[in-house]
């Protein structure tokens, strides 16, 4: 059995959860996802600012303060904080090593090759469409705003590199389970057509993905009575090698690990359950069986899964434009009417302006912000209504008057107003995302191991 | 009699580029059969108009008590795009919770 765990969900989770995990029990591998969709561009901004950057450098920190657990107790560590730039960060990280006394006691691991901008444009003339997945339409109605374009590597090649030595594993893209996946994959010599055990390992991966969730945060499931949340405990997986494995925490840590959890965690941002598909085989989820096998663990089992795909999925960013939200909120007497009359007057201040905006939204925070029209009509004497209202153009200048609108009204419009954030509202550039898929003969991850 | 399904179940939803996902699960055994008869992917839809601009697709668990729901163009085109509050659909899960179903 081997013990593996994840303190990081996304790009500015807690930073003392790889930390508790480390020193607060048995661990083997602590995994840290730190990529959203839109990361990548993110980061991609910052390479181009400065050669150096582009990674999650909230790792570094991580590795800073964790050193002496991870060289010194073997707690092996992989993650894709290396976004746009896996050498950068293996560098950054490799100084903060040596600086510590800890050079030649470590091997770095660094997996690249997903980045495919740099070939993109051949890619295109060799035939690949990199059409998008939900709308159809070809890469060529956008290619001149791509700003990013990723392929998401499996587990493999973090279990080669695991399997050459390497304490800390650094990718750029990859499939959040492969994080978890390329351990087990390590450690029990699971082959590529192992379908249901790398089936088994994917669910295992994605249940703990987004760290707490799994282990009572955001836990829709009596909510109310799960326990200590302030001190709650990132997941660890306890796997077996016949792909079984069990969900769990550290001791003495707070939230909650049961079949209501885990479960809606298993759900969360799945398509079709029977076919979920990562680079390394389709999992189904309509074959998992979940069991509470004592306090904060559940047991998972039955898994199944079959053969891959020829195909790796294809992460691409453009730019689409640019939006802004500006918020005002209004106070009791009449809270809602007059936030809805300053929407009113707001968007008649546009419409004489002759603003070429793409789309205006308006949202009532407090009324219907999150449900829409199924929230209903609110009490007369609701206490305050915040006015949240957004707009999008293809370009900035109608946005940045739209935006210079809304303050004004705090004194020319009705009363009873105060600002929150709008007098700090920015413009920002929307990053749209476009998922595509390779045919994996088109590209090859690499692997390099070297000592600190 | 009319209940609504916070009463009998618990839901967890998130993002796919511009389409949201909703988990609804039953909070006991007995109550899974009510879900896959009441809930339907067209009462899924009509539950959300106005929010959800695609089809409503549902996929069945019964091994989790769980019914998936994919909702298509239902985040305003998602992500960095979308001008909404709920940009990934986060609440969308406990929307699905207000919904009244007939139950004997």
């Amino acid at each position: 059995m081997i013990r593996i765990a994840n303190g990081s969900a996304f790009w500015g989770d807690s930073a003392e959860a790889p930390l508790d995990l480390l020193r607060g029990g048995p661990l083997d591998y602590l995994t840290l996802d730190y990529l959203a969709e839109i990361t990548m561009s993110i980061l991609q901004k910052l390479k181009a600012r400065d050669p150096r950057a582009g990674y999650a450098h909230d790792f570094v920190g991580v590795i800073k303060r964790g050193a002496k657990d991870i060289v010194e107790r073997g707690v092996k560590v992989v993650t894709n904080a290396g976004g746009m730039n896996p050498v950068g960060c293996k560098d950054a990280v490799a100084a903060v090593l040596q600086a510590a006394g800890y050079g030649g006691r470590i091997k770095i691991g660094v997996v690249t090759g997903d980045d495919i901008m740099p070939q993109l444009d051949q890619m295109l003339e060799s035939g690949i469409p990199f059409t998008n997945m939900d709308s159809g339409e070809p890469l060529s109605a956008i290619r001149a705003r791509v700003q990013s374009a990723n392929v998401y590597f499996g587990a493999f090649p973090i279990a080669d590199a695991l399997c050459r030595g390497a304490g800390i594993v650094i990718t750029g893209r990859c499939n959040d389970a492969a994080l978890a996946l390329g351990p087990m994959v390590r450690e029990f010599g699971w082959k590529a057509h192992d379908w249901d055990r790398i089936a088994a390992g994917t669910i295992a991966g994605h249940v703990i993905e987004c760290g707490a969730q799994c282990t009572g945060g955001n836990c829709q499931a009596d909510w109310e009575s799960i326990p200590d949340i302030a001190n709650i405990g990132y997941p660890i997986v306890e796997a077996e090698p016949d792909g079984t494995f069990v969900v769990t925490k550290h001791a003495g840590t707070g939230g909650r690990v049961n079949v209501a959890g885990v479960t809606e965690q298993l759900l969360y941002e799945i398509g079709d359950p029977k076919s979920y598909i990562t680079p390394d085989g389709i999992a189904d989820f309509t074959t998992i069986r979940l069991e509470q096998r004592g306090p904060d663990r559940v047991r998972a089992s039955g898994i199944k899964g079959r053969a891959a795909t020829d195909q790796y999925k294809v992460s691409i960013s453009y730019s689409a434009g640019f939006k802004a939200v500006g918020t005002l909120a209004y106070s009791w007497p009449d809270a809602h009417k007059k936030a809805r009359a300053a929407d009113k007057i707001l968007r008649q201040r546009m419409d004489r302006l002759g603003l070429e905006l793409e789309a205006i939204h308006s949202e009532f925070v407090g009324v219907n912000g999150c449900h829409g029209e199924m929230s209903g009509e609110p009490a007369n004497d609701i206490a305050e209504v915040v006015l949240r209202i957004g707009a999008r153009a293809m370009e900035k200048a109608p946005v940045e008057r739209f935006l210079k609108e809304i303050i004004p009204i705090a004194l020319n419009g009705p009363p009873s107003v105060t600002g929150l954030n709008s007098g700090r509202s920015k413009v920002d550039e929307i990053i749209a995302y476009w998922p595509a898929l390779i045919p994996m003969t088109a590209v090859a991850p690499q692997v390099d191991v070297a000592s600190v | 009699m009319k209940i609504q399904l916070v009463k009998i179940a618990h839901a967890r939803s998130g993002d796919k580029g511009d389409d949201a996902n909703i988990g609804l699960l039953a909070l006991k055994p007995q109550d899974y059969p009510v879900l896959v008869r009441e809930v339907t992917a067209e009462r899924v839809k009509k539950h959300f108009a106005g929010i959800c601009r695609g089809e409503v697709e549902r996929y069945e668990l019964p091994n989790l008590l769980a019914l998936n729901f994919v909702l298509h163009h239902a985040l305003d085109g998602g992500g960095l795009v979308s001008l909404r509050m709920d940009n990934q659909g986060k609440t969308y899960g406990a929307a699905l919770l207000r919904m009244e179903i007939d139950v004997p």
